[in-house]
């Protein structure tokens, strides 16, 4: 019972944490800060090796093999693209 | 207690880098508040990413790694060109596409965590442990076929106009009922597990059912919450491993989410059941086409060059249209072209224009055209009054003043940009054909606006070689 309530509060607060920072994006960054907080997302990975890497059953290995092309795919395009993206916001003044 | 912390407490490193991890998520998202620290939060978020795997890799139960790398590899493999061939019109497929797999991780991480817990840990599967994992399941898969439905609308693959049928709410209420009842049955009796296929099947087809009726200009609120979805999705994996990490991380997305689809949901004046559940476009399209003939003006690209050339302020408003027309590269030719005249140019962005929260903002900046030309809805408002132009490129109902005065049409109430104030409008538009909503647009035959009919990357570029 500890470790759920412990969880709780872990995810109460972060969200209030998520909810307080991402309310201060400039809605000019919107489309990269999905594309950023969907890589995050792609933490599951972290649970996916863990099925893969411990080999308990040939059900969880495939799905677990699944799972962790799918994350790093989030993962390895979510990071390039968001950072593609913001390289090309320049701020105005003299050109070049 | 009922988690991997139940077996052996996890190596100090793995525990050291997920919390480090936790924190770079939380500072990459701060740092992407300005344009100026973003990048700085991309690599933030890369190296917390590097070592959460880090982290999880020297866990003692990994015993052997060779599926590991081969599936990093392919999924490097396929993520790299994705990443860096990709069109940034295509943004917005790429978030669908992108939720999808994660929604997908999740539900199948879920999957074959009950099935393993079920043959060989029963005593893993606790009444609270079953009811997140079914919780998680059922928004991953449903997370999964909804993106991937919302992917083939907007790389129209499939139709892009809302598809509906009679009772299809209720159908699809009924379809979620039953799926609850299952969970609620399964938390109850963890080990019925011949209900589980039959659950992950209802998850999986809500998911296409839920995004069948929903069109193109509401693309902007699903995506964001679909990103919610799949936040929330990670979250409850979190609750099922008991790992911290995956808990803050999934918030972090959900609440991101969360804020997008109150934003865009504010931004046309609509509240989540309707958007989900109110086929937005789909009656009114009916009706469209029996209007009366009535008569615009129109003009030529020498013509629209010579006002745009004696304007001293130009607003230039974009919308869907300047996108799918990849007009974008010329409009910064046009932007060039009247700065070095010395007419002040800014760009009007509303909140819901394109398919994404944002859409608009990257396509300029790829564009080149400076990040500070780009102005929100309320800030630009009050400027157009002063403004000689308003020029409209490929945007319809966000400009419709009927938004404003008309109580009897679908988009009443919703925020618009107000072009209408301006002394001059020009609109490029292929045709009078009617907007998302299906509803005329009192603007085209106001006096005081120009329509130029024409492919919006056509016909700019015939303005900005006439000025020239």
């Amino acid at each position: 019972m500890d470790s759920i309530l412990n969880n709780l509060y872990v995810f109460v607060l972060a969200t209030f944490v998520g909810l307080e920072v991402i309310r201060r994006v400039s809605p000019l960054l919107h489309t990269p800060l999905m594309s950023l907080t969907n890589a995050i997302s792609a933490i599951s990975v972290v649970g996916a090796l863990v099925l893969l890497g411990e080999q308990k059953s040939p059900l969880s290995t495939l799905l677990g093999g699944i799972a962790v092309t799918a994350a790093v795919i989030n993962i390895v395009s979510g990071f390039l693209i968001t950072d593609r993206m913001l390289k090309m916001f320049r701020r105005g003044g003299p050109r070049r | 207690m009922n988690g991997e912390a139940a077996h052996a407490a996890a190596p100090l490193f793995t525990q050291v880098s997920y919390l480090v991890a936790a924190v770079l998520f939380i500072l990459a998202l701060k740092w992407l508040n300005a344009p100026d620290t973003a990048r700085r939060g991309v690599l933030a978020g890369e190296v917390g990413m590097l070592l959460a795997i880090a982290g999880t890799l020297t866990l003692p139960e990994m015993k052997s790694f060779h599926w590991i790398v081969l599936a990093i590899l392919v999924g490097t493999a396929i993520g790299i060109p994705i990443a860096l061939l990709m069109p940034m019109t295509a943004v917005p497929q790429r978030t669908a596409l992108s939720h999808s797999f994660g929604g997908l991780a999740v539900g199948l991480v879920g999957t074959a965590k009950y099935y393993q817990w079920l043959v060989q840990e029963p005593e893993r599967l606790t009444h609270f442990t079953t009811g997140v994992l079914a919780f998680e399941v059922l928004l991953g898969f449903l997370t999964f076929t909804g993106s991937l439905m919302a992917f083939g609308k907007l790389q129209e693959i499939l139709p892009t106009r809302p598809i509906t049928y009679r009772g299809q709410n209720i159908v699809n209420l009924s379809l979620l009922a039953v799926a609850v009842v299952l969970a609620v049955w399964l938390t109850v009796d963890p080990r019925q597990s011949a209900l589980f296929p039959v659950f992950a099947f209802l998850a999986l087809t809500f998911g296409v059912l839920l995004i069948l009726p929903i069109g193109g200009a509401d693309m902007p609120t699903v995506i964001s919450l679909l990103n919610s979805y799949a936040g929330l999705a990670a979250s409850a994996m979190g609750f099922v491993l008991d790992n911290k990490l995956l808990i803050i991380a999934g918030a972090l997305d959900g609440s991101s989410g969360l804020i997008l689809s109150i934003i865009m949901c504010r931004a046309m004046n609509r509240s989540f059941t309707n958007v989900l559940f109110g086929a937005f476009g789909q009656a009114a399209a009916k009706g469209a086409g029996t209007a009366e003939e009535r008569t615009v003006r129109s003009a030529q690209p020498e013509e629209a060059a010579e006002i745009l050339r004696s304007a001293s302020s130009v607003v230039i408003v974009p919308g869907y249209g300047m996108a799918v027309a990849q007009a974008q590269h010329k409009v910064r030719e046009l932007y060039d072209q009247l700065t070095k005249r010395g007419v002040d140019v800014r760009f009007a962005i509303h909140p819901v224009a394109g398919r994404m929260p944002g859409h608009m903002n990257v396509l300029l900046a790829e564009a080149d055209i400076p990040y500070d030309r780009l102005v929100e809805m309320d800030e630009i408002n009050p400027e157009f009054p002063r403004t000689d132009v308003a020029l409209i490129i490929g945007a319809n109902d966000v400009t419709n003043p009927a938004a404003r005065t008309d109580k009897s049409s679908p988009i009443f109430g919703m925020p618009i940009l107000d072009v209408d104030k301006a002394r001059t409008v020009m609109v490029i538009k292929r045709g009078m054909s009617s907007g998302f909503a299906g509803i005329d647009n009192e603007l085209y035959f106001m006096d005081k606006t120009l329509m130029l009919f024409g492919d919006a990357k056509a016909f700019v570029g015939e303005v900005v070689k006439e000025m020239g």
